[in-house]
Formats: C-alpha cells, structure tokens, sequence
C-alpha cells in the first residue's frame, strides 16, 4: 500500500502546529496537520470556559497568517477556525501520531489507526500536556466518560463518578460535589498522594456526606445503560468485591504520560535526563534528525505567542527563504549599548567568544540566552550586588572586570578580581540563598545578567555547561566555605576526587557511630544535626547552605559523634577525609579556622537541646520550615484569634487576604498558618510560563503583573498558599469611614461587563509598604513573627 | 518556655511603656502633693488642674485612637517604589533595614502596650485631676464612665493574657466546625444504632440529639453550660436503662449507645469550652468600645459645660 505524500507533515494542532500549517496553507505547498484530540488547539481548547488568554511577552510582535491578541478563550478559537477555514488549511483530528521512520525527504508517519502518510519535512508541534492517560478498560471512550474538566458548573443533580485520587481528582470531586452526587475512586488505599490543603478539604467533604469513596478499587469496565435515567454502568473491583455503579458522568483524571519518551522514540535526542531538558535545535528549529523540526512548548518556548511565531519561521526556514527572526529587534536592542556591535549576530559571536562557559550551546540557544538576559555596563565602582541580597540571578564577564569581596565562616574577608571569560552569582543561583559576597565593577565593564529561570533551564539542557559551571564553583564553594587564604593549587587538590550527592527531605548522610568518611559541603538545601540523649533523639543544630558538617570526627579522628539529616531537598559535596587532613596537615591557617569552628560546635553542643525543643523542631521541619527563607509563625498561647492579621493583610493586598490564619498546624502552642514560606528553590516558580514569579533583593518571592493565570503555581506549591483570584478594583477606607464605621460604596459592575482575568496572588511579604508584613504589625498582641531558619534554633532554644 | 514567645504586653520593650507611665504618675503625685492648698476647692480650675486635665482628654484621645489604628495598620505603600513589581531582576529597590518609620512602621502590639498603660494611669491622673470633688453632675458621669472604661479594659487585658493558651489546649488543630461535624457523625450513629430498640431508648436519643444546645444564649456561652444539659441526661438515663433493656441483642446495642453518647457528651463539653472561651474573650469589647464613645460625649459635655458656665 503506498501511502499519501505530502511536502509538510505538522504534528500537532497547538498554536504552534496551526500557525505553521496556515502558512504553509498560505504559501500553496501541499501540507498535512494532524491532531491527537477530536479538535484542534486541544490545550487551549482545555481551558478554562470564558478564560482570559494573555498575550505575554507583550513586547514580542506577532508574525503569523493567523491571528492572536488577549482575549476570551471561546473568541481566540473561533477566530482560528474561521481563519483556518478561509486560508484552506489541510488537517485531521483524532490522528494521533505513534511513529515516525525515514530520513530527510521520506518520513514515514504512523497513526494510531495504522494508516500511514509520508513527507518531506516534519514539523513537530505536540506541546508538553503529554499523552492524557485513559481508563484503559473496556468503555474508557464512552459518550459521558471523560478525562477533562473544563466547568463543575456545567453539570448539576448527577451521579458522578471521578477516577483518580491525586491532586486534579480530588479538586474535580470537590467541585462538582457542591450540586451533584459525587463517588471518588482511589486505586490507593489513602489519599497520601494530594496536598495538604485538598486533603483537608476532602476529609471535611467525607464527614460530611458530600463526598462517598471507594479505596483500593480498580476500574474494570463502562457500560451503556439504560437504568432509569443513568447512561452509563461502572464496575469495579473493590476490597469487598464487585460493585456496579449506575451513573451519568464518568470523569478521569490519570495524569498525562509525558510526551518525552514518545518524542526519542522518533530519533530526537535529548541533552540528558532530567525532565525540564529540552532537545537541541539549530537556529532553524532543526533538531539532530535533519529534516525533523521541532516548534513551540516543546521546544522549551512555553508561551503561545512565541509558537507561533516559530510555527511561521519554520516553514519559511523549510522553504528556504531567510526570515528574521520575530525577535530580531527585541537582541538587537539588547546589544544597543555595547560599543562596536552592530548586528545581532556580532553580538552573538561576541558572546561566544568572550564566554568559555556558553560555548556548547547551539545558536538558537544563545539567541534565547540573550533574549531573557540584559547587558548592562556599570560605571566604576558601581555595586552590582551585596553580600546578603537576596537577587538570584546570573553574571556573565563580557568585557572589564569586576572585584568580588567575600567573607568566609570566620568572618575573614577576601577581594579577588575576575576578568573576561568569567563568572559570578553561580552560588546565590545554586544555593537559593543570600548572596555570599559583594561584587563591585571595575573599568570598562559589560556583564550580561540572566535570571534564574534561564539559566537554570540551560544547565539541564546543555550537559557541557553544567560541567564547566561546576569545576569553577566547586572551587570557589571550598575556599569561601572553608578558607579563603587556600592557594590555589589546594583547593584543586581538595576538589579531585570530591563527591557530588543528592538527599531528599529526611534522608540520612551519616549517622551517629559511623565511620568518618569526609567533610560534607552542603551547596543547596539544609540539614539538621542531632543525637541520642537518653534515648531520645535531640536535634543539637540546624545547617543550611554555604557551610559544612562532619569536621568533627575528622579532627577528632572518632566515629562521628552526630546523626545528620536533610531538612530539605540537600545537595552537598563530599570532600575526601584524607585530601582534607593533608590540606589541614599543611595549611596552618585552614586548621585555625576549622579548629575554631570544632571548639564552637562542641560548646554549643554542651547546650543541647531538651527533647520537647527538638520536638518543635521536626515539626516545624515537617511544616517545610527547613525549606523557607522567611515563614509566619503565630504564638498561640497569644494569639487572641481577632484574625486581625488576615484581615489587614487583605486590607494591604486589594481586598484578598494572602494568609489563613485558621487553617494550618499547630505544636506546643506554636501556630504554622497558611502562608508562604519564601521557599529557598520556590516550588512554585518551576513551571511558570511566562517568567512572572521572582523574588527580590530581600528575598520575598513575588508574583508579577504578567501573570498569565495558568494555575501551574497554584498545583506546584506544596504548602497551598497560592490562590487565583480576580483582580479588583481595591478601596481602602478612608480615615472618616473608618472612625464612622462606613465602607466605601460598591461601584456597580457594569451588565455587561465581560468577567474579569483571574491572576495568581500570593503573600509579598508586604514589600511595598513602608514598615514591612502588615500581618505581624496588624497583631494586637505580638502573636505573629515571621522567622528565618538562619535564626529560629536561637528562637527555639 | 522558648524564646518564640517573645515578649507580652505588659513586657513590651522591657516595659518602655510602664516606665513612661509611671514617670508620668509620679511627676503628677509630687506637683498635687507640693501644691496641695490645704482647703478644699475646685481643683479642676487651679493651673495644675488644668494640666492634669489637658493632659488626661489628649491621653484619652489617643486611648480611642487605637480603634483607628487597628483598622488602618496597613500604611502606605512605599512610595519610594514607583515601578512596583516586575523590575529586572538586580535592579530593583533595595529597602533599608530600619525596622519602623514613624508611624507607619509601628505595630499594633506597641499601640495596645502603652494603651494599656497609659488607660491604667488616667485613674490617678484624672481623679488628681478632680481634686476629689464628687457630685450628681456630668463631670462625675463623665469620670464614672472612665472607671467602667478601664475595668473593662482591664478585665480584658486578662483575659487576653491567660485564654489563648487555655484555647490551644481545649482545641488542639482542630476547630469549632471540626466538633460539631464529629457531634452530627455520633447523633447519626445513635440513631442508626438504636433503631432496633425500644421507642424509650429512641426518643431519649432523639432528645439527645435535638435538644443538646452549644452556643445558646449569651448567658448560657459565658458559663459555658446548658441548665440540664441533654447529653448528661442522656448518659446517665441510658446507665439507668440499661439494666431494663438486657435480652439477647439488647446490652450490646445499649453498651455501643453509651460509649457513643459518652463520646458525644466529651466533644460537647470541648465545644462549650471553646465557644465560653472565645466568648469571654470577646463579650467585654463590645462594653469597652461603646463605653469609650459614650466617655469622650461625656467629656465634651464637662467641657463645654465647664467653659460656659463656669
Ligand atoms: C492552564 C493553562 C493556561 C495557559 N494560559 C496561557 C495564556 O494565557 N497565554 C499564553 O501565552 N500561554 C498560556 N499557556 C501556555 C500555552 O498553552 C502553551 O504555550 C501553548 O499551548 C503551546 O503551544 P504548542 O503548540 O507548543 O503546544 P500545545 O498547545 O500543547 O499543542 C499540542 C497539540 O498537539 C497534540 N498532540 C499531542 N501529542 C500528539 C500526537 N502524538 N499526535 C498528534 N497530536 C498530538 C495535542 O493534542 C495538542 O493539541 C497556558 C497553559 C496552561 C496549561
Ligand atoms: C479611658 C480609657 C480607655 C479608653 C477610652 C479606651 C478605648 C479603647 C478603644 C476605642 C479600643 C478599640 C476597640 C476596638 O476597636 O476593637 C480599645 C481596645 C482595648 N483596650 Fe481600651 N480604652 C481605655 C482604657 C483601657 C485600659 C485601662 C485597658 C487595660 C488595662 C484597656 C485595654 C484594651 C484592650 C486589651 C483593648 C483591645 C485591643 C484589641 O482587641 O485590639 N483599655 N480601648
Ligand atoms: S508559594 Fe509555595 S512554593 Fe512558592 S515560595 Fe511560597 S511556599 Fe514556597
Ligand atoms: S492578629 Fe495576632 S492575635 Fe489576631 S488572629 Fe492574627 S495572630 Fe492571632
């Protein structure tokens, strides 16, 4: 059978696989769009009913034969669709693609079906929302079973089944239970795999009644049916045997098999394992199978403007015909400042050239390098951070140097300078903590500064980089962690053989007893040191970041003397006993610090601890304290319950309160409400599409106003502080209304006013405003403090 | 004890405000024992009346003050800042370390300690200030209601100081809605359970479950107790029964009812402690602050009267 032959095959109908097949539909050439879902744009498509769509970057321009500005969810697809239809663009939905063999000029494509077509160029466009898993059991595509919610509003007075106890399970039950019978099926036993926050809520629902639940069930089949006004039979197997269910709605929510494993099974490779990596392409979008281009999410571009964009680009490229690229203008204003460049791509070269460290990235990758970063040319002497600021991002040496002022653990301060082809900030980014030096420009100075999120993104996606960033910052770690006198040739010595490993929360590195096996060098995280006192364990020290531990049984050559833990997800380096005790042996000045530091840790160890402040202690740890920079904590046996706190906060942040004062744990008197812990590595910014969450110089964590109202921040935190909330037209009271006890009148809502965006908020720490945290100023009785984990043993002991 | 239960109130700053205060008083003792005329005028008219009473109506003024602050304790935003949020990373403001900038920095405990001092001492100042000169007129309503003022003020201070803790040990993580879904569950259980009994058994459950009350009247939130209360009854009358109800199924339904009423009256009784708790913590507000309005009406009227007609 030979199958049908197009010039283009586009994988995908996103807004990246449309806007490639509207010009290639514009352009003539014979092309072919296939689509997985029964409709096009099937993410977009997923949304939120009435959702608003930004448009983000706004600074970006579009180029695309289809259109996109912000707007409504329902308008944006409309508009595609009759823009599809007039331009006569060629695709098929309900075509999911399962392979793709051959070369340049014959690729092969496999549906699921079996049918097969074959092109000249493949585009591929399939997003990163994976594979949506199915029931896989006889029914699972049944009218009335479905793996989506866009509306719990849409249905009313139905028995509903939902599949799935994680997180988007538990949410969907919780919704729908409000108007409908709701019966949730967990293949667990417990709910152990949702949030805290959505754990609550559904035991409430539980005792309740709002909510019925079958755990340890699997899913056997779907019927039709046709018992009384129930269409749908679903059997499964429970503990206690086999239970038909009659129902109108069968609602699954499985998770989506990730599209990586799919995508190397056609040939593209990818730099390495970690799941953020994304494949490497040239300048044309071209990945390592000639002929095979790779556009939009998947391409590590996770906005719908920039797909498509390059869902234009790309056929153009394919043509042959050079085109700018959209973000041509947006470098060239970046280099604007840098003297004798005058192109984008001298600026490029440039960067290649005077930046060893970038040197593996293709020049795709350093376009969007560049695109996220900023150049910028401090006069002399100028300060381009200080020690203790929180910033996190990442300094490049273009030209000039700079004098970097550290200190080390014995307040010893240290002034090197570094020149072109060098680095700095690595340790704030890694670390998630306070910077640990000053950085001071010197003559003829051109950094490129690149924010946390690039650069994080380019480490796991350029093997090369993350090995040369690390020879560097090992160095650096050792000697600003242990002395900053090491000649060099020392700290080379220590670093040869040194260990990198990894701990999750928990995790144990040595234990009381053990043999001494090195020095730990912790470089992201925290741990907490503890020891068995009259059979109890009792946590003597908390470290975090930028320091070491397991010195003591090296210098006094015992077994180690404590048990050491992770507190939080924990990097460290492990340093060689006998390339330490070499070092020590020679360096005089290394063995005064490092004795120094022994002879401290014994006396405050003679301090230990009673086993009820340990106790406060792994709470407070199991309360992702140990993670935080900055947490409120509320004294109970003080706080008047007056919710003061809460409502000042809403008064401070237009009316939404960032902080629940009820909800949250509580030990020995001492109150954890839901509120932002300032992660050091916020979970919350890993997957933010359009780079809106930060944290700035004093270390809060913040939202920013482009917010496109995802909701991936709201699912990553694991302390349920974020909420979507509709941006309001906020007025405080004024001091007459206050003392008269008014409100300020409600402007009425407009008929027809279309419904507001909802946007991400979350706790600032009240950065904004003169005085600082509202909610512990607000507190009559001094109930409220935040705390930091630097200070919080000195709180508990 | 640990260093997260910084410091009360009454220890704010190493008792900054105790000490002003009591400076205070004791300036205005030596001025009234120094200038004491031996006979016994008027005292409000003599200069250091005056004084006592200038000084006394600002205090108050700032006493009522506190009401406005408490709402208002947000501040302004920081104006130095005109390009909020989504400033490049590294470029952005970097805020001074100075905890608190005049009065937009200030917290409320701070407010509340020297309100608490400050009220306190207005029972020596103003009755210096009246020269213990009592009478059937507004000045001593006036000074009457002052007195309501501060031992409800005072009554509440102790409060404060000593319920949240009792609050923590009653509730522990849960709360009120916490209980009372716990209180539905058992009632449901009850009578599911005694279905097959009796009707005795099922009305005395049903009486139970109707009639057992937490909250109530204001009276019965305070003392924290319902006259007669259901549950107990229940408990008891079920002990009683059950030497009736002993034939095959019975005593064991009746021994699950007991444990399960047991377990009913146990929550009740956390409940009523919680709601008493709050409720005394809360009820002398709603003296204190009407009171304090009704003081400064009572002090305008002395004033007035006092420029008029004297
Ligand atoms: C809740 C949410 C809100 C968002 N809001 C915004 C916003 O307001 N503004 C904004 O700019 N961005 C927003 N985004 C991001 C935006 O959705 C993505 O950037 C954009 O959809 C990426 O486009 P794409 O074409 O690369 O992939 P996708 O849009 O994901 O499209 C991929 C398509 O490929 C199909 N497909 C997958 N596998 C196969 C296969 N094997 N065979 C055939 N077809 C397949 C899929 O069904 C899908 O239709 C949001 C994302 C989410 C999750
Ligand atoms: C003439 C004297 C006083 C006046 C006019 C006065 C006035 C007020 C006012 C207006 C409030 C605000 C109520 C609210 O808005 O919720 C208040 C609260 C309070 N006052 Fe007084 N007061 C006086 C004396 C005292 C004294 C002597 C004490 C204690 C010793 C005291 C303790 C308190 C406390 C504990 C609060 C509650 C704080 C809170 O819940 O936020 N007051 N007072
Ligand atoms: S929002 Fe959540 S993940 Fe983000 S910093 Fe705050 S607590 Fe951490
Ligand atoms: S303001 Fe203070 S006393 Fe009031 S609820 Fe909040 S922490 Fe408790």
């Amino acid at each position: 059978m030979t199958s049908e032959k197009f010039k283009i095959v586009i994988v995908g109908s996103g807004p990246g696989g449309l806007s490639a097949a509207a010009r290639a539909a514009e352009h003539g050439i014979s092309h072919l769009l296939l689509e997985a879902a029964p409709q096009l744009a099937n993410t977009i498509h997923h949304f939120q009913k009435g959702k608003s769509v930004m448009a983000e970057p706004s600074v970006l321009p579009l180029r695309s034969s289809i259109s996109f500005g912000a707007g409504i969810r329902e308008h944006i697809l409309n508009t595609w669709h009759n823009e599809l239809g007039g331009l006569g663009v060629n695709f098929r939905v309900s075509s999911a693609v399962t392979a793709i063999t051959g070369e340049a000029g014959a690729f092969e494509i496999t549906l699921a079906s079996g049918v097969s077509v074959s092109a000249e160029f493949v585009v591929l466009a399939i997003g990163v929302q994976g594979n949506i898993r199915k029931l896989a059991v006889p029914g699972e595509d049944l009218p009335g079973v479905q793996y989506h919610l866009d509306d719990p509003e849409a249905f009313r007075d139905e028995t509903i089944v939902v599949v799935g106890g994680g997180d988007a399970g538990v949410e969907n039950a919780l919704a729908l239970s409000a108007q409908n019978r709701v019966i949730l099926i967990n293949r667990q036993e417990e709910f152990s795999n949702c949030k805290e926050a959505n754990f609550d809520q559904l035991m409430a629902a539980i005792s309740q009644g709002k909510i019925e639940t079958r755990v340890s069930t699997l899913t056997e089949r779907i019927e039709a049916s046709n018992t009384g006004n129930f269409k749908l039979s679903y059997l499964a197997q429970t503990p206690e045997g086999h239970e038909q269910i009659e129902c109108h709605r069968v609602i699954a929510r499985l998770g989506a098999k990730p599209p990586r494993q799919l995508v190397e099974s056609f040939g593209v490779a990818f730099p390495n394992g970690d799941s953020t990596s994304v494949p490497q392409l040239t300048e044309q979008y071209e990945s390592n199978l000639p002929g095979l281009y790779i556009v939009g999410a998947l391409a590590g571009y996770p906005l719908i403007k920039q797909a498509m964009n390059q869902g234009y680009e790309v056929i153009e490229y394919i043509l042959g015909n050079p085109v700018e690229p959209a973000d041509e203008a947006l470098l060239k204003q970046k280099f604007a400042g840098v003297p004798d460049i005058h192109s984008v791509s001298e600026g490029i070269a440039l960067l290649r050239i005077n930046q060893p460290l970038l040197a593996p990235l293709t020049t795709l990758q350093l376009r969007e390098f560049m695109l996220d970063s900023s150049v910028r040319i401090p006069s002399r002497g100028e300060i381009i951070f200080s020690r203790n600021d929180y910033s996190n991002s990442f300094f490049s040496i273009l030209e000039g140097r700079v004098a970097v002022q550290t200190e080390d653990q014995n307040g010893n301060e240290a002034v090197f300078a570094l020149g072109a082809g060098n680095f700095f900030g690595e340790m704030g980014l890694l670390s998630g903590r306070r910077r640990s030096g000053t950085v001071v420009a010197s003559e003829n100075c051109i950094l490129v500064e690149t924010p946390r999120r690039s650069m994080l993104k380019l480490l796991y996606s350029a093997a090369g980089v993350q090995r040369k960033l690390d020879e560097v910052s090992l160095k650096r770690a050792v000697s600003g962690c242990l002395d900053t006198s090491l000649p060099e040739s020392e700290l080379s010595y220590l670093v040869q053989g040194a260990q990198p490993r990894r701990y999750a929360v928990g995790d144990v590195l040595f234990s009381e007893g053990d043999k001494a096996d090195g020095l730990y060098m912790i470089r992201r995280g925290s741990v907490t040191v503890s020891r068995i006192v009259a059979g109890k364990e009792v946590v003597l020290a908390y470290v975090s970041a930028g320091n070491y531990v397991g010195e003591m049984a090296l210098m006094s050559s015992q077994p180690r003397s404590a048990t050491v833990r992770a507190a939080s997800p924990t990097e460290v380096v492990l340093l060689e006993s006998v390339r330490v005790a070499e070092v020590l042996g020679r360096n005089t000045s290394m063995r005064r610090k490092v004795d120094s530091r022994y002879l401290e840790q014994v006396r405050s160890d003679e301090h230990a601890l009673s086993s009820e402040s340990s106790e406060l202690i792994n709470f407070l740890m199991g309360q992702g304290v140990g993670e935080a920079t900055d947490v409120l904590l509320i004294d109970y046996a003080r706080c008047i319950r007056c919710n003061n706190c809460e409502t000042s906060c809403a008064d401070a942040h237009d009316g939404t309160s960032r902080l629940d004062r009820e909800a949250g744990s509580t030990f020995a008197q001492i109150h954890v409400p839901t509120s932002c812990r300032h992660c050091e590595h916020p979970h919350c910014m890993k997957d933010c599409p359009p780079d809106a969450i930060h944290r700035s110089v004093n270390g809060e964590v913040f939202i920013s106003d482009n917010c496109i109202g995802c909701g991936n921040c709201q699912t990553n935190c694991p302390y349920g502080v974020i909420q979507m909330a509709v941006k309001q037209d906020y007025q405080k009271r004024s001091i007459w209304q206050v003392m008269l006890g008014l409100n300020p009148a409600a402007k009425p809502a407009a008929a027809d006013a279309p419904e507001l965006p909802k946007i991400a908020v979350k706790c600032d720490m009240c950065k904004d405003i003169i005085g600082g945290p509202v909610c512990v100023r607000a507190c009559p009785t001094g109930a409220a403090f935040r705390v930091s984990p630097e200070n919080f043993m000195e709180y508990v002991k | 004890m640990n260093k997260m239960q910084g410091a009360t109130l009454l220890k704010y700053k190493n008792f900054r405000y105790l000490k002003a205060t009591s400076a205070l008083i004791l300036v205005a003792i030596t001025a009234y024992a120094l200038i004491n005329p031996a006979g016994g005028e008027s005292y409000g008219g003599t200069w250091l009346g005056y004084t006592l009473g200038t000084l006394s109506t600002l205090i108050m003024l700032l006493l009522m003050w506190y009401g406005v602050t408490k709402r208002r304790i947000t501040g302004a935003p920081d104006r130095r800042d005109a390009r909020r949020q989504s400033a490049p990373a590294g470029q952005e403001r970097r805020k001074p370390h100075t905890k608190s900038r005049g009065m937009n920095g200030a917290t409320l405990q701070e407010w509340l300690s020297a309100h608490v001092y400050l009220g306190a001492s207005l029972v020596v100042l103003v009755t210096l200030h009246t020269g213990f000169h009592f009478g059937l007129n507004v000045h001593t309503l006036a000074y009457a209601l002052m007195l309501l003022v501060i031992t409800s003020g005072l009554y509440g201070l102790s409060v404060y100081l000593n319920y949240p803790r009792l609050i923590t040990l009653n509730m522990g993580e849960e709360t009120l809605e916490d209980l009372m879904l716990k209180i539905n569950e058992l009632d449901e259980l009850a009578r599911t359970r005694a279905l097959g009994l009796p009707d005795e058994i099922n009305s005395l459950i049903a009486k139970v479950r109707n009639e057992t009350r937490i909250g109530g009247t204001l009276l019965q939130q305070l003392s924290g107790k319902q006259y007669n209360c259901p549950t107990s009854f229940g408990v008891e009358q079920l002990r009683i029964l059950s030497e009736k109800y002993n034939r095959g199924e019975q005593p064991k339904i009746m021994r699950d009812l007991y444990s399960l009423l047991l377990r009913k009256e146990k929550l009740v009784l956390r409940a009523r402690t919680e709601v008493m708790l709050k409720a005394r913590m809360e009820c002398w507000l709603y003296l204190h602050a009407p009171l304090g309005i009704a003081l400064l009406a009572a002090l305008t009227a002395h004033i007035v009267s006092i420029f008029f007609y004297w």
